[in-house]
């Protein structure tokens, strides 16, 4: 497999589009052609990226990618192999962490359990020689920020999770840094704790506008959360882009398939310019294949299958047949199977009133179409989101 | 973008290094210059001393040859082998059955009987040794239980090892017996099997690893211990005590090299086996174990029961055997109580200054031990230098417990009375007691502290640095608050193994560093058999104390603490 060169040439992660709210073109973080090795493990390969001042950015991953060993090398906590990383005009690329201008939050917490919230929040602060006084003021102006303004006098053993995490949060903004960096900081956390506190960092961060990197594998935080996303895959980046540019207009069949629900067909491109699936031919704008042929990935996510409107004018026109349903409550998700599709199966999200309007449940039949702009064609014939671990090709 | 603007803001070229990482740093290097030192250059010593002669001359394996083709020294071979194979054989079943009894039984007073069970820890091993000369001897107390054989030889070796063995036995046994699965069992239960079954196909396979591993240490403690073949062996020769009369008595100091290294063997090959067996036994509880609560079983407790009393009663009459011994005028004639056996300064030149230095001793070991088996663990755990060097420091601190005490106390003779040692000054001074002691019990220390170490967030010098506090001082305000029960218990360790151990200290103290278990010694050698149980006795008595001023201080940490050790509190 060569996905690499194939790539579209779209991709320029070192250039990307800053989004439209940022300030305009003002470099805070560069990172130059890092790479990192262990023995003979590329861990990141040649990574180019730079971040805006003041925006939220995540990297996005299956485990194993190399985003948790590109937010340490941004922090000191571990060296790169080669490549450097210029942090507000300071070239910080053999700095010790201490001498780093960063805030850092990890999914353990990493609170002192012997100290009281006053004394980690305050525990660098301290270290300062700051009067008292003003130690405390700072530090209760913290906690007040994080919404825990009476928790001061406990021990980290005494809050919950998601309290720990705020504490945590507080202590790595104490400094003010000029970038933060938070490591999977809502994995440990409950689902609903975890949808909650993701909205006040996002809030926090916006009103005081500090820099943000935030590692994370789950993707739906990351589309909620950041004004860029970075998504990695085995040691390189795959896209950067907003969330929005992401999600709509994946730039590889990794991307596609990690990032949402995408249903990814094993087809052919033919001389002229359609692609077939088993016997079925579907029709595509020129565009679409240009510069591919032989095996292709057609993807399409659920929610893009067409039932509804369907006219003679409609392309790609199929008659599906419903393996079964199902029910998540706003939409209900159903297992599509299509005559000459050599069996394959796909995913099409129906709406609870398309449903009841239809009377759709498993074993119908029913006319839909894959509307040929919502197509998106990868060169290949392999799914790669979550099978880092198994693949042994390389893809650099 | 312009590269030129990029330089003017640049770093140096020679990046700076905070202080925090100087630290580490420096104490990484530290601990590997001391352990080479202290550990790895004697031992070397040791080793070429073997391949030479008296006079310093290369002979290579000639002293092996000689050793070899001398009846004598074969047959202490010989002996030390049976006595080591005999007693592993009666403790490990001892302690097996007590440890049963203690975990998967509902015997009444098991804390008590567990309790009992670790007397002879506070003891030196000759207190046993002197104890059952005065209950076996020629003129013993019950010397009919044997049948007319004698307790000097064999006999009084193995009963006198297996008391002092005793403890570290049942403590590894017990520990392999609690990390039972209960789902087993219920499993079995559910499918009727037989309890001799369930025992054969659960329990001793659970336990096996533990079994093994107790196997190789009593082995090992018992063929290189000096303490009780010196005192009761009579003409009875064991390897042990032959090092030390080629050493001291024939100053054939190659020839103690030979026998150090032969008693190196099965110490390195115990270790060995307890390295792999330690990591089996841990992959082996998974976390979702449901620990084994015992049902009663009034047949079985009874036996249980009936069995540790009589154990108990051996433990508990070997010590009270020593403290009458202590007490009485001159056995057996004069059976009258007086405390004159404690005025040692009527019996032996050094009197009580062997005592206090035995303190002072044991006092240094416990204060500069733990600190620097700390500072090494920490250093090795969490510094974020040199990996190399930090992996070179934890494999320095895990040869002392391969090496037996007197083959270490050699060495150091060996190493430190060269006079062209620039450290040959502390040749004959407390401070070498102190450093051989401390080496000797450096491995389980370092481990409890590295295991401690671990269990810590692996990112508190992450937090610290991004915080601009260097990793020493969150080390002094975090690491050490949080381990300071640990630091305490390992303190107490090696100030009782300090008060205790004989080992090593015999090639090295001089007359003003004389210990008080080498008192017990010299005067049980000259036949001041009262006298040397009141020394015992005193040493048990600092230890006991010793002991509960650890469970006090303990308590009030912990109750100090327990707001942020407690995770229910909230």
């Amino acid at each position: 497999m060569n996905m690499a060169a194939k790539r579209p040439n779209r991709v320029r992660p070192a250039a990307f589009v800053a989004p439209q709210d940022a300030p305009s073109h003002d470099a805070f973080l560069e990172i130059h052609n890092v790479s990192k090795r262990f023995g003979d493990f590329h861990a990141l390969t040649d990574i180019s990226l730079t971040v805006e001042r003041g925006t939220f950015v995540c990297f996005l991953g299956p485990s194993g990618c190399g985003k948790t060993t590109l937010l340490r090398s941004i922090a000191g906590l571990e060296r790169q192999s080669s490549g450097r990383i210029i942090q507000d005009g300071r070239d910080i690329s053999n700095l010790p962490p201490s001498q780093r201008d960063f805030g850092i939050v990890f999914q353990s917490y990493s609170l002192f359990p012997n100290l009281t919230v006053n004394a980690n929040v305050g525990y660098g602060l301290v270290n300062q020689g700051l009067p008292k006084a003003q130690i405390a003021a700072r530090v209760q102006e913290l906690l007040e920020l994080v919404h825990l303004p009476s928790s001061g006098p406990k021990y980290p053993a005494a809050l919950s999770g998601g309290e720990q995490q705020r504490v945590a949060l507080a202590r790595a903004l104490a400094m003010q840094p000029g970038l933060l960096l938070l490591d999977e900081p809502l994995s440990a956390l409950d689902a609903k704790v975890r949808v909650d506190l993701r909205h006040e960092m996002k809030q926090l961060q916006r009103r005081l506008g500090v820099t943000t990197i935030m590692v994370t594998h789950d993707q739906e935080e990351a589309l909620a959360l950041a004004d860029v996303v970075v998504v990695m895959s085995k040691g390189n980046i795959e896209q950067v882009g907003t969330p929005m540019e992401v999600y709509a207009n994946p730039q590889s069949a990794f991307v596609a398939d990690f990032v949402g629900h995408m249903n990814l067909l094993r087809g052919t491109v033919q001389p002229d310019g359609t692609v077939r699936i088993g016997s079925r031919t579907l029709s595509l704008d020129s565009n679409q294949v240009e510069g591919l042929s032989g095996d292709v990935l057609v993807s399409f996510r659920p929610e893009d299958v067409m039932f509804r409107g369907l006219d003679a004018a409609t392309d790609n026109q199929l008659q599906g047949y419903i393996e079964s349903v199902d029910f998540l409550g706003a939409f209900s998700r159903a297992r599509v199977r299509v005559d000459g599709f050599d069996g394959a199966v796909f995913e099409a999200d129906l709406s609870a009133n398309m449903l009841r309007d239809f009377g759709v449940d498993a074993g119908s039949t029913l006319p839909l179409a894959l509307p040929r702009d919502r197509i998106c064609i990868y060169p290949g014939n392999e799914r790669t989101a979550g099978l880092v671990k198994t693949s042994g090709e390389g893809r650099a | 973008m312009s590269t030129q603007g990029l330089e003017a803001t640049a770093s140096p070229a020679f990046p700076s290094v905070d202080r925090g990482r100087l630290v580490s740093t420096l104490g990484v290097l530290v601990g590997v210059a001391l352990l080479l030192v202290f550990v790895a250059a004697p031992l070397i010593t040791i080793f070429l001393k073997s391949l030479q002669n008296d006079s310093g001359t290369f002979v290579g394996l000639d002293n092996f040859v000689r050793y070899f083709s001398s009846a004598g020294l074969i047959q202490s071979l010989y002996n030390s082998v049976q006595i080591a194979l005999t007693v592993t054989v009666i403790a490990c079943g001892l302690a097996f059955c007590y440890a049963y009894a203690l975990t998967r039984t509902c015997m009444p007073f098991r804390g008590l009987f567990r309790a009992i069970a670790m007397i002879p820890i506070l003891a030196p091993s000759l207190l046993s040794a002197i104890a059952l000369i005065y209950l076996f001897g020629n003129q013993g107390m019950i010397r009919e239980l044997l049948f007319g054989n004698s307790v000097y030889g064999p006999i009084g070796i193995v009963l006198g090892i297996t008391f002092y063995v005793f403890p570290h036995v049942l403590m590894i046994m017990v520990t392999a017996l609690s990390s039972a699965d209960a789902r087993l069992y219920e499993a079995a239960e559910a499918m009727g099997t037989s309890r001799w079954r369930v025992f054969w196909t659960i329990t001793v396979p659970g336990a096996r690893y533990g079994l093994i591993s107790a196997g190789f240490v009593v082995f090992t403690l018992t063929i290189t211990d000096f303490g009780v073949p010196k005192v009761i062996g009579g003409n009875f020769n064991v390897l042990a005590t032959d090092i030390y009369k080629q050493v001291v008595g024939q100053q054939s100091f190659s020839m103690g090299a030979v026998v150090g290294l032969i008693l190196l063997f099965p110490a390195i090959l115990s270790f060995s086996v307890d390295r792999i067996v330690r990591k089996r036994q841990v992959a082996q509880m998974s976390a979702r174990a449901v620990p084994y609560v015992p049902q009663p079983s009034k047949g079985r407790d009874r036996a249980f029961f009936v069995f540790c009393s009589l154990v108990s009663v051996f433990l508990i009459g070997i010590l009270g055997t020593a403290v009458f011994a202590s007490l009485v005028t001159y056995w057996p004639y004069n059976l009258s109580l007086t405390l004159a056996h404690y005025d040692f300064n009527a019996v032996d030149p050094n009197g009580w200054s062997s005592f206090t230095n035995s303190l002072e001793m044991a006092a240094w070991t416990a204060l500069i031990g733990t600190c620097v088996i700390f500072l090494g663990a920490y250093f090795v755990e969490k510094a974020d230098t040199l990996p190399f060097a930090r992996g070179l420091l934890h494999m320095l601190a895990m040869i002392p417990m391969a090496v037996p005490g007197l083959v270490l106390g050699l060495a150091y003779v060996f190493f430190f009375s060269t006079p062209t040692n620039p450290l040959s000054g502390i040749y004959g001074t407390m401070a070498i007691l102190v450093l051989s002691t401390v080496v000797h019990f450096y491995t389980v220390a370092h481990l409890s502290f590295v295991t401690a170490l671990k269990q810590l967030d692996k990112e508190f010098e992450a937090v610290s640095a991004s915080l601009k506090v260097p990793a020493y001082k969150t080390m002094l305000r975090v690491h050490v608050p949080i381990c300071l029960p640990l630091i305490l218990n390992v303190a107490i360790y090696l100030f009782l193994n300090a008060m205790t151990t004989v080992s090593a200290a015999v090639f090295l103290y001089a007359p003003d560093t004389k210990l008080a278990s080498i008192a017990v010694l010299n005067m049980d050698d000259v036949g001041d058999q009262a006298p040397a149980s009141a020394m015992a006795i005193m040493i048990v008595l600092t230890s006991v104390s010793v002991k509960l001023l650890q469970v006090v201080v303990t308590r009030s940490l912990l109750a100090r603490s327990s707001a942020w050790r407690n995770r229910d509190t909230a």
